[in-house]
């Protein structure tokens, strides 16, 4: 059969205006860092500067911090109803602009425009939607219990300030899940976007101004580590909302002991993705693929430790090397493709590192041939056969394209194997027996399980992990609890 | 009991692991009354005992976490109807260690037992008022349940040797934690005659384990212990607690923070939902 290539199909740069750079957006006004400290953000697929972004420091922190509480006062006081106008309008706004935030945030972060245009951006828009309809109805939402011991009382209080630091992995949805439940219950924030993904969350700046949004109500300081340290320990915040990774996510949890600041925490994950020979393998090969290779595997939740039945390893390996064959690896703004640019540098490294240590430890490493651009940072999707429990591609998260297959006989190994780490915030089921997606969904110490299916996401549904996967979730109902007095 | 009979005293001792061993530091400490009179020698419990209990508490988790809801209702309420039997001694016991009055103390059991039943009714409840099903956009069947998070370490506040000590250990149980105990350091005996009755009330052995000692002893090496999963700083000043709080970090234990609380007045589910995780699972739909 004839072979017909893929012509390049580029969605245009030309939507989306990037200004050569952009201030600390706080009390509704964007302003140079106090000591005039810039850094620069990168096109990772090109490594061309996109633009100059302040470096906020302690005194930007305070600000931003002092304007969010002096915000506070009028927004918690205003009716749900009316909070809840101003998110269904910035859902409206997200809706409108979506292409153009979408090429961004593809510029920004180096994933392809088909994720950014059809996962992340409708997530954006649907989270806010989500939230705005709860505004008003608190009091429905946790049922029985008062801002004191939980005892059936008054309705549910915001409780202030938060303080939200969030990840490069998803810029603009891991803001609006942070984001959208804060304010529609009546809490202002603070936001730090992460160091090399800031200029969605500086955009989100502008169409809060576009909503019409009360100054202060949010306040988006850009910087490095050092900036969401200071924002964390500030003592003016009331709430921290940390997605990140896991030793991150320690070190904050050592930060606020002993404070009365409430946290929550998404950590990093090892997720198994657990295929039983009765597995419609096909559709197993789709969830495995988008399971660790969506998002060049920069997903918390990503499925990357393969548990395959001993008896269909073979046929199950033949048929993923073959789909791993025909995935498009490159410009991150071309339509057909499937994997963009690794995040940044440093994140390239430190795949390399954990890729070149599963090969040192005795694992067998394929990729598919695959030619990656000259610029920009690159990692072909990789799998790992041959793996033990030991090897620190079964242990360690890796937060890359990078797969490792293990196999296991019985459903009770495979149990005993999925839980074997520290990490608890996903797994994947793939069988067609019903009772045992249920005895497995049951034994399995995480968060979410996805069987027959992988990394869905919905903003009416809970997300978040056991162990230290971290604490608390996102999304749903359960989602307010994080920003309510209870 | 006639005037020249001499009494036969209780050797207090630990629970662990459905066990009473004494502490394997064959320390113990002098236990008195509200007004300094010896009641009894309570055991100091070691390091060396506080990893025991965990590792029967983690022993213990399958089954217990496993078990219906039904059946772990069902001995909540058996823990009330043999306490009931022993509400003498208790009152006794409660009274000495307090220095409150038989109608005060009395009142203390009882609320005490009454809690144990009111626990017992939210078994099979919690993941009708704490679970959820989620209508996400598509055709995926979404279903969010609470799990126990696993093992659960409870300072038992300092105050409420017996009514508190319930407070902390009955939602902790319930949803099918177990856990690890630091009794109140000043008033340890009621905790460790609560354990012979949870010993004889059909709970499996190492869902609960009772150390007594001095709690910032215990409680460091429970807080530091990767094999932990949560723990409850009640018991703990606010200096100890940061400190517990800190070293909880390392495993990102969750935490519950200790504050001023009326145990006499409805408990509310605070303390119920704590020790939850919440697990979603999805699942696609179609013919």
């Amino acid at each position: 059969m004839p072979v017909f290539e893929y012509a390049p199909a580029p969605e245009s740069r030309a939507v989306v205006d990037i200004a050569p750079s952009y201030g600390l957006f706080i009390d509704g006004e964007f302003a140079e860092a106090g000591d005039g400290k810039v850094f620069k953000t990168l096109s990772p697929s090109s490594e061309e500067v996109l633009s100059e972004v302040a470096q906020a420091g302690v005194e930007d922190v305070d600000r931003a911090v002092k304007a969010a509480r002096k915000a506070f006062e009028t927004w918690s006081a205003l009716p749900g109803s009316e909070r809840a106008k101003y998110l269904f309008r910035i859902a409206r706004i997200i809706q409108e602009r979506s292409r153009e935030l979408a090429v961004l945030e593809s510029l920004d972060n180096g994933k392809p425009i088909r994720e950014s245009r059809d996962a992340d951006l409708p997530l954006v828009a649907a989270h806010f939607f989500y939230y705005a309809g709860w505004a008003d109805k608190l009091a429905y939402a946790v049922r029985g219990r008062s801002p004191l011991n939980g005892t059936s009382g008054a309705d549910p209080r915001p409780l202030g300030v938060a303080g939200q630091v969030i990840p490069w992995n998803f810029p603009l949805l891991m803001l609006a899940w942070k984001i959208a439940p804060a304010l529609a219950t009546g809490n202002t924030v603070v936001l730090k976007p992460a160091e090399t993904t800031p200029l969605s969350a500086l955009f989100f700046a502008d169409i809060c101004r576009q909503a019409g949004l009360p100054k202060g109500v949010v306040n988006i300081v850009t910087g490095d580590g050092s900036t969401g340290a200071e924002l964390v320990a500030h003592p003016g915040i009331d709430k921290v909302a940390f997605t990140g990774s896991t030793e991150v996510g320690k070190a904050i949890a050592r930060t606020v002991a002993g404070t009365r600041k409430k946290v929550t925490l998404e950590l990093g994950g090892k997720a198994a993705n657990i295929v039983f020979d009765d597995a419609p393998l096909d559709q197993a090969v789709e969830g495995i693929v988008g399971g660790i290779f969506f998002n060049q595997g920069h997903v918390c939740c990503a499925g990357s430790r393969l548990l395959v039945q001993e008896s269909v390893q073979d046929e199950l390996l033949d048929a993923l090397k073959r789909r791993m064959s025909t995935l498009r690896v490159g410009d991150p703004l071309d339509k057909n493709t499937d994997i963009g640019a690794i995040n940044s540098a440093e994140q390239l490294a430190r795949i390399r590192a954990l890729a070149d240590a599963g090969e040192a430890e005795g694992a067998e490493r394929w990729a598919p041939a695959c030619e990656l651009p000259s610029s920009g940072y690159w990692f072909a999707p990789t799998l790992f056969t041959g793996v033990t429990q030991a090897h620190r591609i079964a242990r360690e998260e890796i937060f890359g394209p990078v797969l490792s297959v293990l196999t296991f006989r019985t459903p009770e190994e495979a149990v005993a194997k999925a839980n074997n780490t520290p990490y608890g915030l996903s797994a994947g089921i793939w069988t067609e027996k019903g009772s045992r997606i249920l005895w497995m969904a049951n034994k399995l110490r995480a968060g979410v399980v996805w069987s027959n299916t992988f990394n869905k996401f919905d903003p009416a549904s809970p997300f978040g992990g056991y162990k230290e996967s971290g604490y608390g979730r996102e999304g749903g109902r359960h989602g307010l609890e994080a920003y309510l007095d209870v | 009991m006639s005037d020249n009979r001499l009494s036969v005293l209780k050797t207090y001792k630990l629970f662990v692991g459905g066990k009473f061993p004494r502490s394997e530091s064959g320390r113990v400490y002098e236990v008195t009354d509200a007004k300094g009179k010896w009641l009894a020698n309570a055991p100091l419990a070691s390091r060396k005992d506080a990893r025991d209990a965990v590792v029967a508490a983690r022993k213990a988790f399958g089954g217990w976490s496993g078990a219906t809801a039904y059946n772990r209702g069902q001995i909540l309420y058996r823990v009330a109807e043999m306490l009931e039997g022993r509400r003498d001694q208790f009152i006794h016991e409660v009274a000495d260690a307090e220095g409150l009055s038989k109608s005060k103390a009395t009142a203390q059991v009882d609320a005490a037992i009454d809690r144990w039943v009111w626990y017992a009714g939210w078994s099979d409840k919690t993941a009708q008022i704490a679970g959820s099903a989620n209508p996400v956009a598509g055709p995926y069947f979404n279903l969010s349940s609470p799990e126990p998070t696993g093992v659960v370490a409870l300072l038992a506040p300092q105050d409420s040797a017996f009514l508190g000590l319930v407070s902390v250990i009955a939602p902790a149980i319930v949803t099918g934690n177990t856990t690890v105990v630091v009794a109140s350091e000043k008033s340890p005996l009621p905790a460790l005659s609560l354990a012979e009755v949870l010993a004889t009330s059909d709970l499996p052995g190492g869902v609960v384990n009772v150390l007594s000692g001095r709690t910032a002893e215990i409680a460091a090496p429970l807080a530091a212990h990767q094999d932990v999963n949560a723990i409850d700083l009640a018991g703990a000043d606010p200096e100890l607690a940061t400190e517990l709080e800190k070293a909880a970090a390392e495993n990102l234990k969750r935490v519950l923070r200790p504050q001023p609380v009326d145990w006499t007045a409805d408990p509310g589910t605070g303390r119920l939902l704590t020790f939850l995780e919440t697990k979603t699972v999805w699942h696609p739909m179609g013919a």
